[in-house]
């Protein structure tokens, strides 16, 4: 374990910068971040567009690496991983949820959970304790249909059935309400916070709205990409 | 449909290495019959003549007599035989006792021996192929011929016609082009041959066993068909690696997207290199199945079309080889597209609409 930082943060960010490289420009997404988040917390991140929510996602999840700082994620230094490590990392020690779904086109419900399944390194069929996870996220009815059969609502959940299928750490959601109707938005959010209560996982979730930042147990603010306050 | 085109694409070349082949091994197997069918043991060819075509300068007609009085010769009959079409397709003039005699007689469909200077016999293939029936007119070598007989095939040639009259036609009297022996004894052959070919006046005639001749008549045998069944190969490697590159190609920029999902999902580079490699393998065993049965297609036109000059076997043999030169063919192109999908960033893909 790193020192200096309680043993409860699931992660740890001290500093983190990311630039982009544009041709022969310098486009700053973080300058600096610090964040401490403890196991099992469910954190809302909102913030006006461009303020770096997304990247500090894509670094978090081990899709880019950091350009400076430190980041540790269930007790891996991330900013010391070659790109195959992180790819490895991504199998069970995160799961994305995203705006737009994600979801493989030409298979069905089921076999889009089974794909992750596969990648992560397990035999194609969960765990029956999963089926338990498939009713909380009430999809079990729809699972052998393809997504383009499915509502967005229950899309997305099929995307969070899919995302924490292999027990990820870490369920990072991108605005996973930003395509969907109130209706449909207040059930995935509240299967979120189902996920959070009954199963201890660890969300963090990106929105625009208050509303759905409240279902979290924190918020916190960026702005220019920094960390403006936590609330 | 992408899919489908390519296989399509890639299955057209496997048709024409198939075909190629079949018809080289077709032709091989059909002339070795017919050979055999002639019932000879040994037979004499032309000075200077390539063993798969009879030019050089014919044989004296009176050497089928001297070779007849050789020792363990049981009998020898001379022939005359001529291209009619392509290089399978010959008229051959014969001495219609001795011939026959030595082939154990021909099996007649209709009709029967000549009865007229100008008859012709021929085997049912060709008749089929040019719809002659008995008693018809036809027009062979610039000439008119008049059909005594319809026979079935395997006796040496398709079209027989009298010895005497196919000479004058052709102002060559009194000269064949082949000369059959038959022994005594099979067993014999070798020993007849050394023989034969020691003797002074028959220096310079290539006189061979009937096996050993058969055996000479493979692909290898046949000057430039080796290398073009190469070229045509070589072809198809190409054809099938242009086609999986571009529609590989045309795959991963399809589904940029599902690739970035597959990776923020954990999947190394290695994996998606085995998707797209799979995904070509695949392409590649579609098209060779595809071209496989287009070859049993082309064979039953061939057949169909022209039976006598165009004999087609199915090369089964070939089928492993061709698999293996496309599936290698489009497991080539597909690296390339491949090895693209595989570096995409994930971020980007994601974003890709
Ligand atoms: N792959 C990239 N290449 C170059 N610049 C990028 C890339 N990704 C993000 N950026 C830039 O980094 C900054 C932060 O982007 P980011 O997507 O993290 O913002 P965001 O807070 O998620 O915004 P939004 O609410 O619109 O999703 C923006 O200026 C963006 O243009
Ligand atoms: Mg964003």
């Amino acid at each position: 374990m790193s020192s200096g930082v309680s043993n409860g943060d699931i992660i740890q960010i001290r500093d983190l910068c990311k630039t982009y490289r544009v041709g022969k420009v310098n486009v700053p997404a973080l300058r600096g971040v610090d964040l401490d988040v403890e196991k099992g917390h469910f954190l809302s991140i909102i913030g006006p567009s461009g303020s770096g929510k997304s990247t500090l996602f894509h670094i978090i999840g081990g899709l880019t690496p950091p350009t400076t700082g430190k980041v540790v994620v269930d007790g891996k230094d991330l900013s010391a991983m070659t790109d195959a490590a992180r790819t490895r990392m991504r199998k069970r020690t995160v799961g994305f949820v995203f705006q737009k779904f994600n979801l493989l086109p030409n298979l069905t419900a089921r076999d889009n959970i089974a794909v992750a399944r596969y990648i992560g390194g397990t035999d194609a069929k969960p765990e029956p304790e999963f089926e338990e996870v498939l009713r909380l996220l009430g999809i079990g009815e729809r699972l052998d249909h393809k997504p383009n059969a499915l509502s967005g609502g229950e899309q997305q959940r099929v995307a969070i059935a899919r995302a924490i299928v292999n027990h990820p750490a870490i369920l990072l959601a991108d605005e996973p309400t930003g395509n969907l109707d109130t209706e449909n938005s207040k059930a995935v959010l509240e299967v979120l916070r189902d996920l959070n209560r009954r199963l201890g996982q660890t969300i963090l979730m990106i929105t625009h709205n208050p509303e759905a930042a409240a279902y979290g147990d924190s918020t916190v603010h960026m702005r220019d990409g920094r960390i403006a306050d936590r609330t | 449909m992408r899919s489908l085109l390519s296989i399509l694409l890639i299955g057209v070349p496997v048709t024409l290495i198939l075909c190629l082949v079949g018809l080289s091994h077709g032709f091989i197997e059909d002339s070795q019959k017919r050979q055999r069918g002639s019932g000879a043991d040994i037979l004499m060819r032309p000075k200077s003549s390539s063993f798969l075509s009879l030019n050089g300068a014919p044989i004296p007609e009176q050497l089928v007599g001297y070779m007849a009085k050789q020792p363990h010769v049981k009998m020898a009959t001379g022939v005359y035989s001529v291209v009619v079409e392509g290089v399978t397709l010959f008229a051959t003039g014969i001495n219609y006792e001795e011939f026959t005699q030595m082939c154990g007689g021909f099996q007649f469909h209709s009709g029967g021996a000549f009865q007229r200077p100008d008859d012709v016999i021929l085997d049912d293939y060709y008749a089929d192929q040019t719809k002659a029936k008995l008693g018809d007119t036809i027009n062979l070598l610039n000439a008119k011929w008049h059909v005594s007989g319809i026979m079935e095939g395997g006796k040496l040639t398709h079209i027989v016609v009298p010895l005497k009259t196919l000479q004058e036609r052709l102002e060559n009297a009194g000269k064949v082009n082949q000369i059959y022996l038959r022994l005594d004894d099979p067993a014999n052959t070798a020993a007849t041959v050394k023989y034969l070919t020691g003797i002074p006046a028959l220096e310079g005639y290539p006189i061979i066993s009937m096996e050993d001749f058969t055996s000479l008549l493979n692909v290898n045998n046949i000057p430039a068909l080796a290398g073009f069944i190469a070229v045509v190969m070589g072809i198809g490697v190409v054809i099938g690696f242009a086609v999986v590159c571009l529609s590989m190609y045309m795959a991963v920029l399809q589904r940029t997207r599902e690739i970035g999902i597959l990776k923020s999902l954990g999947a190394s580079k290695g994996f998606i290199l085995g998707i797209i490699l799979s995904e070509a393998f695949f392409l590649g065993l579609g098209g060779t199945i595809l071209g496989i049965l287009m070859s049993y297609a082309a064979a039953a036109l061939i057949h169909a079309l022209k039976p006598a000059s165009l004999p087609m076997t199915i090369a089964y043999d070939w089928w492993p080889i061709a698999g293996a030169i496309t599936v290698l063919g489009a497991l080539l192109g597909a690296l390339y597209p491949g090895l693209t999908a595989a570096a995409h960033d994930p971020i980007e893909a994601l974003s890709y609409e």
